[in-house]
């Protein structure tokens, strides 16, 4: 028997494939609708996957690397990822949502209450990814700053590392003080102590007093520890300053190897509990169709459709032995990015679930009610507790 | 036909009105409570659910303040929850226009105005300290002096951007392949002394175009930046004589920004308790004031004018015979309402006065002179109060602070809203899907 596997689904639009909206099944005019979303989300958890994502960006899509387009045949607009996330929280109840937030022009103190409130919410089940921007455009939202223009032939010039490296360094103290937050109330520090008519015991909060480079934040949060003590922290990560702050700063890294020996590699990198590969899947009965399928896609989109991640063709049995392959180099689990929505998040659901299931590599209930509990990861000590080692 | 009394439900604050020791009292950050309260709201009908905010824990005397309610969770995030379990009721919350930006909050409230069917709502504060600042990456930036200019530059932006996408931007014709109408929308610009941006807004219009806004400063600033922008005030005046004046003074202002009298709704803060009998009313009134202002608290609110540290006075003996400290540090930091007193040392000497001829304690001056409930009374004779100052324009109707959590308005929902609603002054079903359908507001163009 191998051991589980562990599974999310990240939702954007209505699927990845960029002309996924102009599929009979897809539902295009409801991408800024809770239904869409609560729909989506309720097919996941009938499938008892472990969670899903939810894109999200401080701009418009695009498919320049260098600025908006001017396209009028891609989807465009999106709503707030962490706010989709809070939306479905009550209509859902052992699913972990994991919302895209960005850190490169936002405030630390007001993520970490919001990832802390939909942790109160959804009652335990809060994630969150971890998102940079280094897209220039995204920068001139905010006029606080400027960025060079990172587009894929410029990355290794030296203004462009260096450009990246301070990014990172950002988003490593950006964590380290959303994770100070979450931390700065003790889990008892409520009392309610009619005697003295205290409500706190002031001493079991802690101001986190973060002095960086970037930003400083003195604490507490306004927002007591959330359920989870520390919600799931994730990244996206495809090159070695990515994965250098995963492995410092996330609980969980989505990784995108081409295959089962590059994953190995990657996965020795980036030494944290979880590292799932990301999969863009388009799932059929046959290989045949479910190559049919892209192609079809294709060419309504005139462009063959690439990815930063593998791309998978083919029916829910070959995505099996595909994820227990992959997942002998040292992966505990994926998230696979449904080329077209619902069809290919049904297809996991309902195929690829029930076969990994068959094989004794899937859960068949939730064992849990925490996301981090999914994981199989403890709710952790406060770091300002006495004896707990302070980071 | 009588004026139309509009009711909002706030959830109880982090500040003496909100009794956390009644024994019904539950839990000021779990989710339940929020749910609780927001149905009692829309199971009553009322407009909207309120939601203040403060980005730093209060302080006195340099240390944290534990006495009241503390912690509160992030406002986006509850209400996008909150519009999973109601329907109807309009979803408001405070937010700071200091320490954000303009891009990231327009598209948080775009976000919620789609997520609850054309319901969110945002009152704008202005909160500028450098107390707040620590917590922010800029610190304590801003003056005093610019934290209107900035706000009304903050709503302007907003604005621009909610307007950035017209109605009809999204085809999403799978059939021609065309997703929008035109490949520009949601470009913008926008170049004053707080912004410098441009690029393109990322949510499509909402269902309200625009959330409704609303405003709860007093300084002159702040009701002139009402008159030009809002579409509601959050008032501290309840009273017939103060509602009236204030009433006055903001609808006065709106000619000159070309809007009606009516676009602009006064919406005071109020309390309330409620008995059989006039008389139970009053002492059940009583109590919950020796609950709201303990001692300790007694003390502590006596220091908030004093500025100085009385925690050697005892709550049942008389008021100090010093004055206040009239320096610029505060003992009291993150809280709107240390500045109310503008002149302490005359309100000092008013207090010792009254304190010595009614021969009051500590304790007993401050239950007398701070925040008594607004409405004390039967259920027939508070229906009759909140219809009066209404019809006689001290006001267009209330945010009304329950001293309980999450359960304090149920008694009000079923036995006031009844009453008002034989009257014909409160709405029986809801007359529209959205918050602007609630208030009578227009939809912006
Ligand atoms: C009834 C009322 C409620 C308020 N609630 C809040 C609040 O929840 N959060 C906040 O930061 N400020 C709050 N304020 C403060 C004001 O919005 C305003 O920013 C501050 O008082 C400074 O402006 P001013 O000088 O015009 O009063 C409130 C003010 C009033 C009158």
């Amino acid at each position: 028997m191998p051991d589980p596997l562990h599974l999310a689904v990240a939702l954007e639009r209505t699927g990845w494939h960029p002309a996924s909206w102009r599929l009979p099944a897809a539902r295009p005019s409801e991408l800024l609708t809770a239904r869409y979303w609560t729909d989506l989300v309720r097919e996941a958890e009938a499938g008892t996957l472990d969670f899903v994502t939810i894109e999200d960006a401080l701009g418009l899509q695009t498919d320049r690397p260098d600025g908006p387009d001017e396209r009028t045949d891609h989807v465009r607009g999106r709503l707030d990822a962490v706010l989709i996330a809070s939306r479905v929280a009550p209509l859902t109840s052992r699913i972990g949502l994991v919302p895209t937030a960005t850190v490169t022009h936002t405030e630390p103190f007001h993520i970490s209450k919001a990832i802390a409130t939909l942790d109160y919410v959804s009652r335990g089940r809060a994630g969150w990814r971890v998102q940079v921007s280094g897209r220039a455009h995204e920068a001139g939202h905010f006029g606080r700053r400027t960025l060079p223009v990172l587009d894929p032939g410029s990355l290794n010039s030296s203004e462009a590392v260096s450009a990246i490296q301070d990014l990172f360094a950002e988003a490593t103290d950006y964590v380290e003080v959303v994770r100070r937050l979450w931390d700065s109330w003790e889990d008892d520090a409520e009392i309610r102590d009619a005697a003295t008519g205290r409500f706190i015991d002031r001493d079991k909060l802690h101001y986190i007093s973060f002095d960086g480079k970037y930003f400083s934040v003195k604490g507490p949060s306004i927002t007591p520890r959330p359920p989870q003590g520390q919600p799931l922290v994730t990244a996206l990560a495809h090159a070695p300053i990515p994965y250098a702050f995963a492995a410092g700063s996330a609980d969980l890294a989505y990784v995108t190897p081409g295959d089962a020996d590059h994953a190995r590699k990657i996965v020795a990198e980036i030494p944290i509990p979880h590292v799932f590969a990301d999969l863009v899947v388009f799932l059929a009965d046959t290989e045949q169709e479910a190559r049919d399928a892209k192609d079809r896609l294709d060419t309504l989109d005139r462009t063959v459709y690439t990815s930063d991640a593998a791309i998978f063709t083919g029916t829910p049995a070959q995505l099996a032995d595909l994820l227990l392959d992959w997942q002998a180099a040292g992966l505990t689990g994926f998230r696979l990015r449904p080329a077209r929505l619902p069809d290919d998040l049904v297809a996991i659901t309902r195929g690829l679930v029930p076969e990994l299931r068959r094989r004794g590599a899937f859960r068949s209930s939730y064992e849990a009610s925490t996301l981090r509990g999914l994981l199989g990861l403890s709710r952790p000590a406060n770091r300002f507790l006495e004896g707990a080692r302070v980071a | 036909m009588p004026k139309q009394i509009h009711l909002a439900a706030h959830f109880p604050g982090v500040n003496n009105t909100t009794v956390w020791s009644d024994p019904q009292a539950g839990s000021h950050i779990e989710f339940d409570s929020f749910v609780k309260l927001a149905q009692t709201a829309e199971r009553a009908k009322f407009d909207f659910f309120f939601l203040a905010e403060g980005l730093r824990l209060r302080e006195q005397g340099g240390q944290i303040y534990d006495l009241d309610v503390v912690g509160r969770p992030d406002t986006f995030t509850v209400l996008a929850a909150l519009a999973a379990v109601t329907t109807h009721l309009g979803l408001a919350g405070t937010i700071n226009s200091t320490f954000n930006e303009p891009y990231e909050v327009a598209r948080q409230f775009a976000s919620l105005d789609h997520l609850s069917d054309g319901r969110a709502a945002w009152n704008v504060v202005t909160s500028w300290d450098a107390f707040t600042g620590e917590n922010f990456r800029r610190g304590g930036f801003l003056a005093e002096a610019d934290r209107y200019t900035r706000a009304t530059q903050f709503l302007a932006t907003a604005r621009e951007l909610f307007d950035s996408w017209p109605a009809d931007a999204v085809v999403a014709d799978k059939d021609s392949g065309v997703f929008l109408r035109d490949g520009s929308v949601g470009g913008f610009r926008h170049t004053d002394q707080h912004f410098d941006i441009a690029g393109r807004f990322n949510v499509p219009r909402s269902p309200q175009g625009r959330p409704v806004i609303l405003q709860a400063g007093d300084s002159d600033g702040g009701r002139e930046f009402a008159a030009a922008t809002a579409d509601a005030i959050f008032s501290r005046h309840g009273t017939l004589v103060e509602g009236q004046k204030f009433y006055q003074d903001v609808k006065r202002r709106l000619p000159a920004y070309g809007r009606s009298r009516d676009s602009l709704k006064v919406l005071p803060a109020a309390t309330f308790v409620l008995g059989d009998t006039p008389a139970e009313a009053q002492e059940k009134a009583a109590v919950v004031r020796r609950q709201q202002v303990s001692g300790a608290t007694a003390i502590k609110l006596l220091e908030q004018l004093w500025n100085r540290d009385l925690s050697g006075y005892d709550p049942d003996g008389p008021l100090p015979s010093i004055d206040p400290d009239i320096s610029d540090a505060h003992i009291a930091r993150g809280r709107a309402s240390v500045r109310m007193n503008r002149d302490p040392v005359a309100v000092a000497r008013e207090w010792r006065s009254k304190a010595e001829a009614e021969k009051l304690s500590i304790r007993d001056l401050i239950i007398e002179t701070t925040n008594r409930q607004t409405f004390i009374g039967t259920p027939a004779t508070v229906a009759a109060s909140i219809n009066d100052l209404v019809q006689q324009d001290a006001a267009d109707g209330f945010i009304l602070v329950p001293h309980v959590t999450p359960g304090g308005l149920d008694e009000f929902a079923d036995t006031v809203v009844p009453l008002l609603q034989e009257r014909g002054v409160f709405r029986t079903e809801y007359s529209g899907p959205t918050l602007r359908d609630h208030l009578g507001l227009e939809f912006p163009a």
